[in-house]
């Protein structure tokens, strides 16, 4: 069996986060990404964690996240060689992905007209906090900056506290995801049509544009006025958000429109008899809600959140256990699938990592490489573009690559 | 004539609630024919709306905006058309409705499969099964179908039949807890639904792979998501920490996950409250030594702020709630888009953090063409709706059709697509499969 992306080179000029979480997902299929580093490396080297704690650019877990199964060539495009050496790349590449500002690559004569004069049929996608166009082109960006402009951050968190945002670069990586589908639309339209185009991917325009809620709060203005504003603490009425349990907690979503799949949960019992329980609106009423509590937390607290989840699931009722990560690890649902696998690195040794975000059954499936060492596949890459090994450490003493 | 990237590719979409609707929306965007399979007979609850018709008291009381936020807060005359929760998933796709639950509805289903190269579902386990909807089933219609199915945890394993939306298995990826306040209990943590999103882009992505290793091959596949494995991305700082150092992280609010700091939201100036939406914050991220040495002239270089130990990342990091104090009364005093471009001139990375609403007004986003007016299939509007975030110049990708209406095609599924005669197009209708309204008997 082939692997979907088998034979499919992207030269990717990405740094940080966004742009390497959508080439790693062409990577984990089966496509060779080969990653155009800066001297010194992706800037995300130097982001924690680190194995260890203490930084080093070889020891860094998120960039090992989101580099693995990458190609990596340390090409200083500053060099007055570097755009020779670039152009002799962009040769043998099927898409090209960056993200640097707007302009940058253009200034070292390695921008989209350049590449476009060599190879007009191949395409190319920049990633950028917002655009190419329009008067922020030039700002900048974090994973905090951008979700709080674009993505649907005012309403998250409670009415009394400031907005608050996801976990740690989620925002960033939804629009990598997205960014990943333009990526390889570009592709096939290179492949089947000819046609090379410069595609202008804004992870601003990606929230705005329907990522991750924000299309239904605007839409709901549109209609009829309303704006979301945060909820006050507590305003889901019963069985609704986050509730605690012996051991920690688990979430509950609309389970109340359900209430005779609640009832079976609970175990049929008489208090839940009374029709009151069953009337439209009961589980916002004030004084419903304060009843149903007075029985439910005893309930709850009696089981841990794997015992009320499975009893949920046995009943229907949408529930979840907050799970932390150690408890992730750990969970046999996920062992079981395999989901977990095994590393190496150099530097950070043997460990597990989180498996492919889905299977192709399919296609063959490679076991994974590690995120690569700085450099490490240069001179492999420069000779597959036709330069010969001599040539290889002339450019490497001239300064204009690195070889490991 | 350039083709758009995906013209000539026909998809299933046999979508509800988010996640796989967006996967559908994404390849719809993209140019493909997604044809959207619909029951009168039977309510998805969260995939046309919360009911299908909508007490009109409902619309005028209190609630959440995205689930009460109706044209003109009316049901009107066919609220699942409207939904705001739903309708921006339903631009650039047909509609049509069948009874799947009776055997001429499931033969019409297969004979649209002869015809269509990829099948989306994301329905509730076993929903399909029961139906007798498989991917063997879909392969004895068409050999080299692609089927994506995107259950809540995997096609195998103890939590295959586990019903769950975005946040439940967002919690057991272990989000839920890895956000939100920090000095709070994480009853207070809000229900989101993010994962749907990564589930979609992922969905999408996975779909033109498949068709690419068809184009190559001739064989198509099975697709197997598991929603919860594919948001791992998402949390990816946290596993790393935990699989290299057994660290367990904890929710840090609007930290950095990287130790940048100050990174927060600060409070603005603000004509109103909360409660009336009007209260006004700004976001700032400072990532490096020269940010900080520019938001510091950006404050016209306060006495606190010149402290040595404030001039390396260690130093500031170790004294946060000193500096989000000390930054909170500087911003208090600003407009939050004054402070932005203030900070954004000065190369501070910062942004208002936007109330939706204002979005519409935005020079940037109005510069970008982001929102475009689009009139409902009931002539209602027109409305600003979102348009699709592609901006492919040399295959223009656009808004080709408006949020579509239930069963707004089925005179092109079931004549022009599937060759029904007249006769048994009206017999379909009499009994029911064909319509543009829910079965009244539907909730």
């Amino acid at each position: 069996m082939p692997g979907p992306l088998d034979g499919v080179t992207v030269l990717d000029l990405t740094e940080y986060i966004a742009g390497p979480y959508a080439t790693k997902l062409l990577a984990e299929y089966g496509a060779d990404v080969v990653k155009v580093e800066r001297p010194g490396g992706d800037p995300a080297r130097l982001l924690p964690p680190f194995k260890g704690g203490d930084p080093h650019p070889e020891r860094s877990g998120t960039f090992f996240y989101f580099n693995t199964n990458k190609r990596s060539l340390m090409l200083d495009l500053k060099h007055p060689r570097g755009p020779e050496v670039f152009g002799r790349l962009v040769d043998r590449a099927d898409v090209v992905v960056e993200s640097y500002r707007p302009g940058v690559l253009d200034a070292l004569g390695v921008g989209w007209e350049s590449i476009h004069a060599r190879r007009p049929s191949l395409p190319m996608v920049s990633i950028t906090n917002f655009g190419q166009t329009g008067p922020y082109r030039d700002y900048k960006g974090s994973d905090l900056v951008l979700y709080a402009f674009a993505g649907e951050m005012y309403s998250m968190g409670i009415l009394s506290r400031e907005p608050v945002k996801m976990y740690g670069t989620a925002a960033l990586v939804e629009s990598g995801a997205a960014a990943a589908t333009a990526i390889f639309a570009a592709f096939l339209v290179s492949a089947r049509q000819g046609i090379g185009q410069h595609v202008d991917f804004s992870i601003a325009d990606s929230h705005f544009g329907g990522l991750d809620r924000r299309h239904a709060t605007a839409i709901a203005y549109e209609f009829s006025g309303r704006k979301t504003t945060r909820a006050p603490a507590g305003a889901i009425g019963f069985l609704g958000g986050v509730y605690p349990c012996a051991d920690g907690y688990v979430v509950f979503t609309s389970a109340a429109g359900r209430m005779d799949r609640v009832k079976q949960m609970l175990g049929s019992p008489n208090w839940l008899d009374n029709p009151k329980w069953f009337q439209a609106g009961a589980s916002v009423k004030p004084d419903l809600v304060e009843e149903f509590h007075l029985h439910f937390y005893p309930w709850l607290l009696e089981r841990t959140k794997r015992q009320v989840w499975e009893e949920a699931r046995e009943a229907k009722v949408l529930c979840g256990p907050l799970f932390t990560v150690e408890e992730l690890f750990q969970d046999p649902h996920f062992r079981e699938r395999g989901f977990w696998e095994d590393v190496y690195h150099p530097e950070l040794g043997d460990f597990e990592l989180p498996g492919r975000p889905f299977t192709m059954h399919g296609s063959s499936s490679d076991p994974r490489r590690p995120a690569p060492l700085l450099g490490q596949h240069t001179a492999e890459v420069l000779q597959e573009a036709g330069y010969s090994c001599d040539e290889v450490r002339a450019l490497a003493a001239e300064g204009v690559v690195e070889v490991r | 004539m350039a083709r758009k990237p995906l013209e000539g590719v026909r998809v299933i979409d046999l979508c509800v609630v988010w996640a796989g609707t967006f996967a559908t929306l994404l390849l719809a965007d993209l140019g493909a024919e997604v044809i959207k399979v619909e029951n009168p007979f039977v309510w998805h609850p969260m995939t046309r709306g919360g009911r299908a018709r909508p007490p009109k008291e409902m619309l005028q009381g209190l609630g959440v905006a995205w689930s009460i936020g109706y044209p003109n807060r009316e049901p009107g005359p066919r609220p699942w058309n409207y939904s705001p929760t739903f309708v921006q998933m339903f631009r650039n796709k047909k509609s049509f409705t069948v009874d799947l639950r009776r055997p001429e509805g499931l033969d019409i289903l297969g004979r649209l499969a002869e015809k269509s190269d990829v099948v989306v579902e994301n329905n509730a386990a076993g929903t399909l099964e029961k139906l007798g909807v498989t991917y063997e089933w879909l392969k004895n219609h068409r050999q080299d179908i692609i089927m994506l199915s995107m259950p809540a945890y995997g096609l195998t394993g103890p939590y295959a039949d586990a019903r769950a939306l975005g946040v439940h298995l967002e919690s057991v990826m272990g989000h839920t807890l890895l956000r939100g306040y920090s000095d709070l209990d994480p009853s207070s943590t809000s229900v989101i639904y993010s994962a749907d999103y990564m589930a979609g882009a992922q969905g999408a992505l996975a779909v033109m792979m498949a068709l690419w290793q068809r184009e190559r091959t001739g064989d198509g596949q099975l697709i197997e998501m598991a929603q919860a494995e594919n948001a791992s991305g998402m949390f990816a700082q946290a596993f790393m920490d935990y699989a290299l150092n057994g660290n367990a992280h904890g929710p840090i609010g609007n930290r950095s996950v990287f130790g940048a700091a100050p990174c927060g939201v600060y409070p603005c100036r603000s004509s109103g409250g909360a409660e009336m939406a009007e209260d006004r914050w700004i976001a700032l991220t400072v990532t490096s030594d020269g940010e900080w040495t520019a938001l510091r002239r950006a404050m016209g270089d306060p006495e606190w702020a010149r402290s040595p130990e404030l001039n390396c990342q260690s130093g500031r990091a170790a004294r946060q709630d000193f500096m989000d104090q000390k930054l909170a009364e500087w911003t208090a005093q600003f407009d939050d888009y004054d402070l932005f471009h203030r900070l954004q001139a000065a190369g501070v990375p910062a942004a208002p953090v936007l109330e939706v609403s204002r979005a519409f007004d935005d020079p940037h986003v109005q510069a970008r063409g982001l929102y475009q007016p689009q009139r409902l299939y009931d002539g209602l509007g027109p409305y600003r709706f979102c348009t699709p975030f592609y901006r492919f110049p040399e295959t223009p990708l656009d808004v080709y059709q408006p949020p579509v209406a239930l069963g707004e095609h089925n005179d092109y599924v079931y004549k022009e697509l599937l060759g029904v005669s007249d006769k048994e197009y009206e017999r379909l209708r009499a009994a029911g499969h064909v319509a543009m309204d829910f079965d009244p008997s539907v909730p």
